[in-house]
């Protein structure tokens, strides 16, 4: 009876399979959410208890009115975009380097992507302290020696340093996801190109580039996600600072929930980081669509 | 054979009390972590030690206390945190620590700064007050001599004189790394001295007056012309490193920091650091600050008892001779004890303590201002929202340092953050 029931509507049987861990996840999603959008709305500081009341729009009102969620979502997009840039570009080039024949490559790849192994934090720190420190830095002996004088990197272009520590973190994983990419294009392929006459150049115009587009895409997709709550980096090297230049969304929070204990006003900032994870995502999934079509 | 194994599984056999403590990863403190066998052997007790950063700490233990979770049942806070929790509530008062604890003996000024309405919610481990710290051996070379009570003034000109960096030498070392326990308690002194004050007696925000402005100014002209490259990411423990380095010719900063430059394996200026009053520029008040570290005890804590008796140990006169004749006497806990300063041995081993006490005791943290203002604290504003404002006003001004933005420009927006901070604040 219970068979001929499941031949009938298989579909029916296996999503009530399905549900028990469909419904984990979507409470494992909504029960935060949901506390964020809750506590959003009160007027709720640690610091000063008994005092949690409905607050209505009050601090979205006092968040959107205020220089900083316009700098830190500024400096969050900039930082994505640049970020994206270098790792994108660093990373073309490096797996094309590593396609290639030569002594020692396996060694050589596995010192490439050897950097995304480090943790967020201690490659901040050895940033930080070892290579950009103004005193005793690997850079600043190297440009002190040149007759340049140190350069304050943190100080002085703190978008900039941290976008230089991100690359160096995150251009591994490009070449993770391209380097084997672009070994799967077919050497015949290549061969044909080359003896119709195409020099390293136009091969990488007209048949590896298009081939990597859609790699490419896959890698400034998850990036975005990971550089949109970039974090660990901030926190280790500038502290959001000097003002608030080098501040992003996901500093700002912090510095509301864990500096101000401003649960409420966190919570609004939590919001508004969701709005425009989902508004850069949507851009992103058209961007990504666009290039697989154009691809087919 | 059965009834002894389920009155095993229902009542398990009565274990070691234990009680969690959290604290500083400041040198004292680690140093009472390894004492702390000793208190263990004595009382029975099981010690669960949970050592953290200070910014790590106070975030930790904020949220901890103020959501009335019992992490912990000893945590370690300093002035400003103590009367404000004592005022909500969140600890236990210390007030019955026993006869024989000799609360007498606590600097005045130490232990009514850890209290609330004359009850203590804390019990000073360590006090400080701030300073200057000089080099003699370049002072002597250069034909300087600091004075025992230097001027902002004196102090551009020794910096000026003594700038050298092409060998590493930087005429004046301050905090540059902004937070309200960085920068801010630096430039509140800072502030204080060259007249202003942080709200007027009306609570509104005072950080576009000419003080701040003359104040803020110095600080980034003189650190900008004679401060190490990369201040702004230097902290106190930046700071000190640099200045147990030899990089700094001189350096205003916390007196706890002396007895670490007096320790040859840990410094090279052993021998060469000199000590004077912190600098004035225009009037005294508040020109140095005080601050104590103390050990207390949260409402929640189930073991209350058990953590006095270790609060106990832990600042007795009794800890601070043991940590002197164990340890040497450079590493006992200095301010917070009237005795200490009557060891002979101390005396010998720190002659920088006859100026910390004086400094302690000159530091009048209710008057930190030579205007009249409506709050406590010198080096910082003994208010919940203080965090957040120094926070703020701290980056802005690093804005300011970093030359990305002018005093004026930079006090206007931090004016501006305060406003906003103490919005609804109905006083």
């Amino acid at each position: 009876m219970s068979g001929t029931a499941a031949t009938r509507s298989p579909r029916f049987h296996t999503r009530s399979l399905l549900a028990p861990s469909v419904f984990a996840l979507f409470l494992w999603m909504v029960v935060p959410l949901a506390m964020t959008l809750w506590f959003s709305g009160r007027r709720y500081n640690l610091l000063r208890p008994g005092k949690t009341v409905f607050a209505g729009w009050e601090n979205y009102g006092s968040l959107l009115t205020h220089r900083a969620l316009w700098v830190a979502m500024g400096n969050t997009l900039f930082l994505v975009a640049l970020v994206l840039a270098i790792t994108l570009v660093l990373g073309t080039l490096l797996s094309i380097l590593l396609d290639q024949d030569f002594p020692g490559r396996q060694v050589c790849r596995l010192l490439v992507i050897a950097p995304f192994f480090v943790m967020p934090t201690v490659s901040a720190l050895i940033w930080k302290n070892m290579l950009m420190n103004p005193v005793f830095g690997f850079f600043a002996w190297i440009t002190r020696s040149l007759g340049i004088g140190a350069i304050e990197y943190f100080s002085r272009m703190p978008l900039f340093s941290i976008a230089i520590v991100m690359g160096w973190e995150w251009t591994p994983f490009a070449v993770l996801i391209l380097l084997p990419a672009l070994q799967s294009l077919n050497p015949e392929q290549v061969e044909a190109a080359r003896l119709d006459g195409a020099g390293p150049l136009a091969l990488f115009r007209h048949i590896q580039l298009p081939h990597l587009l859609r790699p490419m895409a896959v890698v400034a997709m998850i990036e975005t996600i990971f550089f949109l709550s970039l974090f660990a980096e901030i926190y280790v090297t500038t502290d959001g600072g000097p003002g608030l230049a080098s501040t992003n969304l996901a500093y700002l929070i912090f510095r509301d929930a864990l500096l101000s204990f401003d649960v409420g006003r966190a919570s609004a900032g939590g919001v508004i980081a969701i709005v425009l994870a989902n508004i850069v995502g949507l851009f992103l999934m058209r961007l990504v669509g666009r290039n697989l079509e154009d691809v087919r | 054979m059965s009834a002894a194994l389920l009155a095993w599984l229902v009542f398990p056999t009565r274990r070691r009390p234990e009680l969690t403590v959290s604290t500083v990863n400041n040198s004292d403190m680690i140093l009472m972590q390894q004492l702390s066998s000793d208190f263990e052997k004595e009382s029975g007790v099981k010690l669960n030690w949970v050592v953290l950063g200070e910014n790590i700490l106070r975030q930790r233990l904020t949220i901890d206390i103020s959501t009335g979770s019992n992490t912990f049942d000893v945590i370690t806070i300093g002035s400003y945190e103590a009367p404000l929790w004592g005022e909500r509530g969140w600890l236990v008062p210390l007030d019955g620590l026993g006869a024989d604890y000799d609360y007498d003996d606590i600097f005045d000024v130490i232990r009514e700064g850890l209290s609330y309405q004359g009850r203590m919610y804390a019990a000073p481990f360590y006090g400080e007050s701030s300073f200057t710290y000089y080099r003699k051996d370049l002072f002597l070379n250069a034909g300087l001599e600091m004075p025992l009570q230097p001027s902002y003034d004196q102090i551009r000109q020794f910096a000026q004189k003594l700038h050298d960096p092409q060998h590493g030498v930087y005429g004046l070392c301050l905090r540059g790394e902004p937070g309200w326990g960085q920068n801010m308690a630096y430039l509140s002194t800072l502030v204080n001295t060259f007249g202003g004050r942080w709200l007027d007696l009306g609570w509104k925000p005072q950080l576009t007056t000419a003080p701040w402005v003359d104040a803020i100014s110095f600080y980034v002209d003189v650190l900008n012309h004679y401060g190490p490259p990369g201040v702004i990411t230097d902290g106190a423990n930046e700071n000190r490193a640099l200045f147990a380095n030899g990089n700094c010719a001189q350096w205003v900063d916390a007196t706890s920091a002396a007895s670490y430059f007096l320790d040859p394996s840990q410094s090279r200026v052993a021998s060469s650091t000199g000590f004077a009053k912190a600098p004035i520029a225009r009037v005294p008040n508040g020109a140095a600050w005080v601050w104590s570290w103390g050990l207390a005890i949260p409402a929640t804590s189930k073991r209350a008892a058990l953590a006095k008796q270790f609060i106990k140990w832990a600042t007795s006169r009794r800890y601070v001779t043991t940590v002197g004749e164990r340890f040497g006497w450079l590493r006992v806990p200095p301010g917070s004890r009237k005795s200490t300063y009557e060891i002979a041995a101390y005396l010998k081993a720190a002659p920088f303590a006859p100026l910390v006490r004086e400094a302690i005791l000159n530091a009048d943290y209710r008057q930190p201002s030579a205007q009249p203002v409506p709050y406590v604290g010198i080096q910082y504003v003994g208010i919940p929202e203080f965090q957040a404002i120094g926070t703020e006003v701290g980056q802005e001004i690093s804005a300011a340092l970093a030359g990305r933005a002018t005093v004026q420009e930079a006090l206007a927006l931090a004016q501006a953050e305060t406003e906003r901070d103490l919005e609804g604040r109905s006083k």
